[in-house]
């Protein structure tokens, strides 16, 4: 006991004198640091960390499978076999949750993702070389948000087919486009700050410059796009599997679960609730890990 | 001291606009000799900047270099292709700004940013470059150099910041530092400190070419003194020849613009008007407009730049006339 305490003041004075100004900051210090400093970027985290588990470990944790049928027990209030209820064909809901978590949170983080990551190099390209390359992806980039989003992805589902990598791809040719305009726009500030002119007094090329000068200075605002796409990601998956072009029952995706239980809203609200409650939890806690994360990664936010 | 580290002939900068094509440099030549420090004054919008950025080959569209040649130590600079360019940039011709505050990346620290612009140009390992960060943070007198080096820009002051932009123009030990305003948004003490800075660098053998518009900065620290009105340059001469005579109006007129503490100096002069419009302006000299003295000719005729006396030069035509005054 004793040694315990004397190791935590270790590592508090540790800390104290690793966030001092000048000590070099690793990553697990910052983590840390965040730990200390954001109770709720900590309850988030453990959260993601919680669903992640749970839809890993899910055939552990319960004794229903995602497909059993139960037809006697069927719109079942929550009670103690069944914790939330049963639904319209007497699977379990907190089974089909547990399940559904594995192609929601996919759904939810990996598009989100890619059409960051595609978004923020074109959009890098698009506003830092200017010209003929700018006005070719931001034309694509136009394109692609004239038309209505939804429309967009059936029409893409349509082709491709269903499938969950189908379903990703589309979520990121959807995306792709307003995070390339933000970071674009970024970008062309930052491309006349003087601090992009010093670093071409010191020679650096043009790809060292978007690379090491520009992308790390959109950080904080593709935080907040890859925190803001998620959910949305999450909810056109649910869309799209009510329209029947994404994942398909009897399999179960948080987004399907509300849209079949939206029938049965009257006599079996706990259809639509669980799920709700869990993408409303899981959003909220990106969210809030991408605040925490913000305010330990963008050195200009840090509390002194 | 023949050796010429900077050399401009006829350097011409063009801005097409709708209204016509301006040239805020104009037909300038100026040489910076090697282990000298060089100054160009003249009033905001005169081309001094653009001129160092035609240096540096940095002007912005649709600014361009329309004629005239810059040659760095006997090399003509200004027809070799970009990647050659960027190559010599940082590595044999550096440049600082006036503002401290925005030259470094917000994002990355200071040490980091140094150690980039030493990687870039000299090949050596991760630590090696730290090294030589803290090495020549402490040469540009950063106190607890291993410290700072961890520090992003913002923990930083102005005068602290000036000092690592420094330490990362001169640390690839380029023969030609161009500095533009480097005080003007530094109070005073750390003004002298950076000047001083400026020479020791001279004295280590890299040339510095001073942009100001601050007097006093060129009086302090210059060997040699050029003087820029509308694009074009007015006056050149050693700088103590033209504090003690200067011979273009704008040049006196300069000098007695800046106030002083001495009794009996009255009320501060002010050169009456503004820099004429580079759209408009006269057919003649292009001070005319403002001069006092200018007579008939002056209207008419741009003068040349025609020597005075040995070493110094003067675009006027009363110039080495007595009584002008």
């Amino acid at each position: 006991m004793l040694r315990t305490k004397k190791k935590q003041t270790k590592q508090v004075t540790d800390l104290l004198l690793q966030s001092q100004i000048g000590e070099e900051e690793s990553f697990r210090v910052l983590m840390r640091r965040m730990a200390r400093e954001n109770k709720t970027a900590v309850v988030s985290f453990v959260l993601i960390v919680v669903m992640i588990l749970a839809a890993v470990l899910a055939p552990l944790l319960t004794p229903y499978g995602e497909k059993d049928m139960d037809l006697l027990h069927r719109l079942a209030a929550p009670s103690a076999e069944h914790p939330l209820g049963t639904d319209e064909g007497g699977r379990d809901v907190l089974t089909r949750l547990l399940y559904g978590a594995r192609v929601s949170l996919l759904i939810g983080v990996a598009p989100a993702l890619l059409s960051l990551i595609l978004g923020a190099v074109l959009g890098v390209a698009a506003g830092y070389k200017g010209g003929l390359t700018d006005a070719v992806i931001m034309r694509v980039a136009d394109v692609t948000l004239a038309f209505p989003s939804m429309l967009l992805a059936m029409v893409i589902m349509y082709a491709l087919g269903g499938g969950i990598l189908n379903v990703f791809l589309t979520l990121t040719l959807v995306n792709w486009a307003n995070v390339a305009r933000v970071v674009r726009a970024q970008t062309l500030k930052l491309k006349n700050s003087e601090f992009v002119e010093a670093a071409r007094i010191i020679g650096v090329s043009r790809d060292r410059i978007m690379r090491r000068h520009i992308l790390p200075n959109c950080l904080p605002t593709l935080l907040v796009l890859f925190t803001l796409n998620i959910p949305a990601s999450i909810l056109t998956e649910s869309s799209l599997s009510f329209l029947g072009l994404g994942i398909q029952p009897p399999n179960a995706s948080w987004g399907l679960m509300i849209n079949t239980g939206r029938q049965y809203l009257y006599n079996a609200p706990w259809l639509c609730f669980a799920p709700g409650a869990a993408i409303m939890l899981i959003v909220l806690a990106f969210n809030f890990l991408g605040n925490g994360l913000l305010d330990v990664l963008d050195p200009r936010m840090k509390k002194q | 001291m023949n050796e010429k580290t900077l050399e401009i002939r006829g350097l011409t900068v063009c801005i097409p606009t709708e209204k016509g094509v301006i040239r805020p440099v104009n037909d300038v030549s100026l040489e910076v000799p090697a282990g000298s420090i060089v100054g160009i004054v003249g009033e905001s919008g005169c081309g001094k900047s653009m001129t160092a950025r035609a240096v540096m080959g940095l002007l912005r569209y649709p600014a361009k270099a329309t004629a005239g040649s810059v040659s760095l130590c006997g090399r003509a600079i200004t027809s070799l292709p970009e990647k050659e360019r960027r190559k010599l940039r940082g590595a044999e011709i550096s440049m600082i700004f006036q503002e401290p505050m925005t030259s470094l990346n917000p994002v990355v620290k200071v040490g980091r940013q140094v150690e980039e612009a030493i990687r870039l140009h000299m090949s050596c390992s991760r630590e090696e470059a730290k090294a030589r960060t803290v090495e020549i943070f402490r040469e540009v007198e950063i106190p607890e150099p291993e410290n700072r080096c961890g520090c992003y820009p913002h923990q930083l002051s102005g005068g602290l910041r000036q000092r690592v932009m420094i330490a990362m123009a001169m640390v690839c030990k380029p023969k030609l530092l161009i500095a533009d305003e480097p005080t003007t948004a530094l109070d005073v003490t750390v003004e002298a400190q950076i000047l001083k800075l400026l020479e020791r660098l001279r004295d280590t053998g890299t040339s510095v070419l001073i942009i100001s518009h601050n007097l006093g900065v060129i009086a302090k620290v210059c060997d040699y003194v050029y003087v820029m009105y509308a694009g074009r340059i007015v006056e050149q001469a050693e700088t103590n020849r033209i504090f003690d005579r200067p011979a273009h109006p704008y040049t006196r007129g300069l000098f007695r613009s800046v106030a002083s503490l001495r009794e009996g100096s009255g009320t501060l002069e002010t050169i009456p008007g503004v820099v004429p419009n580079l759209l408009r302006l006269p057919a003649g000299c292009s001070f005319s407009l403002r001069c006092r003295q200018c007579g008939e000719n002056c209207r008419r005729i741009m003068p040349d730049l025609a020597e005075t006396e040995p070493g110094h030069k003067v675009r006027c035509f009363l110039a080495g006339k007595e009584g002008t005054e």
